[in-house]
């Protein structure tokens, strides 16, 4: 069993259309949705949600009003400002627990909260493990390694070849728990100078982690100097670019029909991510 | 006045916004753009800062004493971000985990562990062409942007008109960059997408008690949904910046809209203006 996860550094470049039609082409897979913020991936594939969880992750701290004699010093010592006149602000608490260890008269507790949902679904395409991490949350990065470790546990049982995850924007820490411990990293980019600056930071990331990535161009006729340094600025490295798919209109009309593109459209697109999905195969092997 | 620009899903065009919106701004008042998106930080690739100044964030993170310790295991115990173990001979401490708290430090009962700086990224300050530049980086194989966002958000100039560039996405980083906003401005395109992520945007803004409108860009592609859903949700759509190729090319070339086609200032000072409306009317509304 395999895993490959997609990411971009810059978000919009096409990420989710590409995971979505791999989830069309691909055999014995399960795929996962990382990008567990601002998830889209069920938005081309229909599921329907077989087995909905909680997610209780991190703590808060809470202050009995009836206890506190008010002396300040976990405001003191809060180092995310998160206490003010004797109050928690949930948003900034980051649930490390210092001011209930110190509470002179043990007026703060812990409270774990419920920080999201996640889903096994099934989709025409096979399984597709999901989440949705809760309004203004912490610890997303934890919610991403549930997921992965679910999709596996499907890969496992059910003896699948693949694990296709679609990765959230970024190089942070919902990244880094997407990547860690991935077989291959598929980087998809757009021929524009904050598209070649972003990948060059999460290209950075897959070698600071040991994982091979393979590059993929999309829009690449939107600027073909642009295409061209990136080219380039691969080969340099090392990188294989191992897709240039055009510009095309199909994508976001297949969007709007709620299908993978190569489910809608024929054309240059869909055999540009047909034979991608084939040269990812191989590096696969 | 402190304006976030903020979208949910990545690559709506809250880079094209934001800067847009400071070099329509620069002439008449004194503008200030905080690039909080510390991962991919894109707003100097069109402003091209002269960088006058570089400081280091870094969170303190324990180091221990081995001659103090006794191994009594208090720090791993305290520690709720499994940054410190203990074992029988040695303490492991794993600087990537660890938020700088200062439990253990404090907690120590030997007062073995001091504080070492770690450093997780960059803050550059610099001008462009009348604008103050202020990004923030995040290092390369750094897990955690809150503390770097904080650090460019403390430059913020409370007198002046601050432009915040918001990360994509809906957790700590996005709160951490727009709280304290005075009106937050969502970047989306209208597509099942951009509708999706942009619901999701709103319920974070709402959650933060922040005034917000939409800045519709892209359009012409997808279709009408994420209108209806800004009409029922009374949600005041005050920009639309059609797809366009010309706007595309200027993009993709590092270009900003307002110096390739300066056409766009006056659209961006009357969105300026509506945000101030809705600004006071809700100070107002507030005081009353």
């Amino acid at each position: 069993m395999k895993e490959v996860v997609i990411l971009s550094g810059k978000g919009g470049t096409g990420k989710t259309s590409i995971v979505g039609s791999f989830a069309a082409i691909a055999q014995s897979k399960v795929l996962a949705d990382c990008d567990v913020d601002a998830a889209d991936l069920h938005l081309l594939l229909s599921p329907s949600v077989k087995e909905e969880n909680e997610f209780w992750s991190g703590q808060v701290a809470v202050i009995d009003e009836e206890k506190c004699t008010q002396c300040g010093l976990c405001q003191d010592v809060c180092r995310f400002d998160a206490i003010k006149d004797f109050k928690v602000d949930p948003i900034s608490c980051e649930g490390c627990g210092f001011c209930s260890h110190i509470c002179p008269v043990e007026a703060i507790d812990m409270k774990e909260s419920l920080s999201g949902h996640w889903f096994i679904s099934d989709t025409k395409y096979g399984h597709l493990v999901h989440a949705r991490l809760g309004i203004a949350q912490e610890n997303s990065g934890k919610l991403v390694a549930l997921v992965r470790q679910r999709a596996k546990q499907i890969a496992e049982r059910d003896g699948l070849d693949y694990i296709i995850s679609d990765g959230p924007p970024g190089i942070g820490c919902p990244v880094i728990s997407s990547l860690s411990g991935a077989n291959l990293a598929l980087l998809v980019t757009e021929p524009t100078l904050s598209g070649i600056h972003d990948l060059e930071r999460v290209l950075g990331v897959c070698h600071h982690f040991g994982i091979t990535a393979l590059v993929c161009i999309n829009k690449y006729d939107l600027n073909e100097d642009n295409t061209r340094q990136i080219e380039d600025y691969c080969l340099n490295l090392g990188v294989e670019v191992a897709a240039r798919v055009p510009f095309d209109n199909v994508v976001t009309e297949a969007l709007v029909q709620g299908l993978p593109v190569v489910e809608y459209s024929q054309g240059e697109v869909t055999q540009e991510i047909e034979s991608l999905w084939q040269r990812i195969g191989l590096a696969l092997q | 006045m402190l304006i976030s620009v903020a979208s949910g899903k990545g690559g709506t065009g809250k880079t094209l916004v934001a800067t847009s919106l400071a070099l329509s701004l620069k002439s008449m008042y004194n503008v200030q753009l905080l690039d909080c998106d510390v991962e991919e930080p894109n707003d100097h690739v069109f402003m091209k800062p002269t960088i006058i100044r570089s400081e280091a964030v870094s969170i303190p993170v324990p180091s221990v004493d081995e001659e103090k310790c006794t191994h009594c295991g208090k720090c791993g115990e305290v520690c709720v971000y499994n940054a410190i173990a203990v074992t029988k001979q040695k303490v492991l401490i794993f600087p990537e985990l660890c938020h700088g708290c200062g439990s253990c430090s404090y907690l120590c009962p030997e007062k073995a562990i001091s504080e070492v700086a770690n450093e997780i990224g960059v803050i550059e300050t610099g001008n462009a062409d009348g604008v103050d530049f202020i990004h923030g980086k995040l290092d390369i194989g750094q897990a955690m942007a809150p503390p770097v966002i904080r650090k460019v958000k403390e430059q913020a100039n409370n007198e002046g008109t601050v432009i915040v560039d918001v990360p994509p996405g809906t957790s700590c980083p996005v709160v951490e960059a727009v709280k304290d906003s005075d009106f937050c401005l969502l970047v989306t395109e209208p597509t099942p997408f951009g509708l999706n992520d942009l619901v999701l945007a709103v319920e974070t803004v709402k959650e933060l008690d922040i005034p917000c409108g939409i800045v519709l860009n892209r359009a012409g592609v997808g279709d009408g949904k994420t209108e209806e859903y800004c009409r029922e949700e009374n949600l005041p759509i005050l920009l639309t910046i059609p797809l366009n190729t010309e706007i595309a090319s200027f993009y993709s070339r590092g270009i900003s809209l307002i110096e390739g086609m300066p056409q766009w200032k006056s659209s961006f000072l009357e969105l300026f203006d509506k945000i101030g409306e809705i600004v006071n009317e809700r100070s107002s509304d507030t005081e009353r």
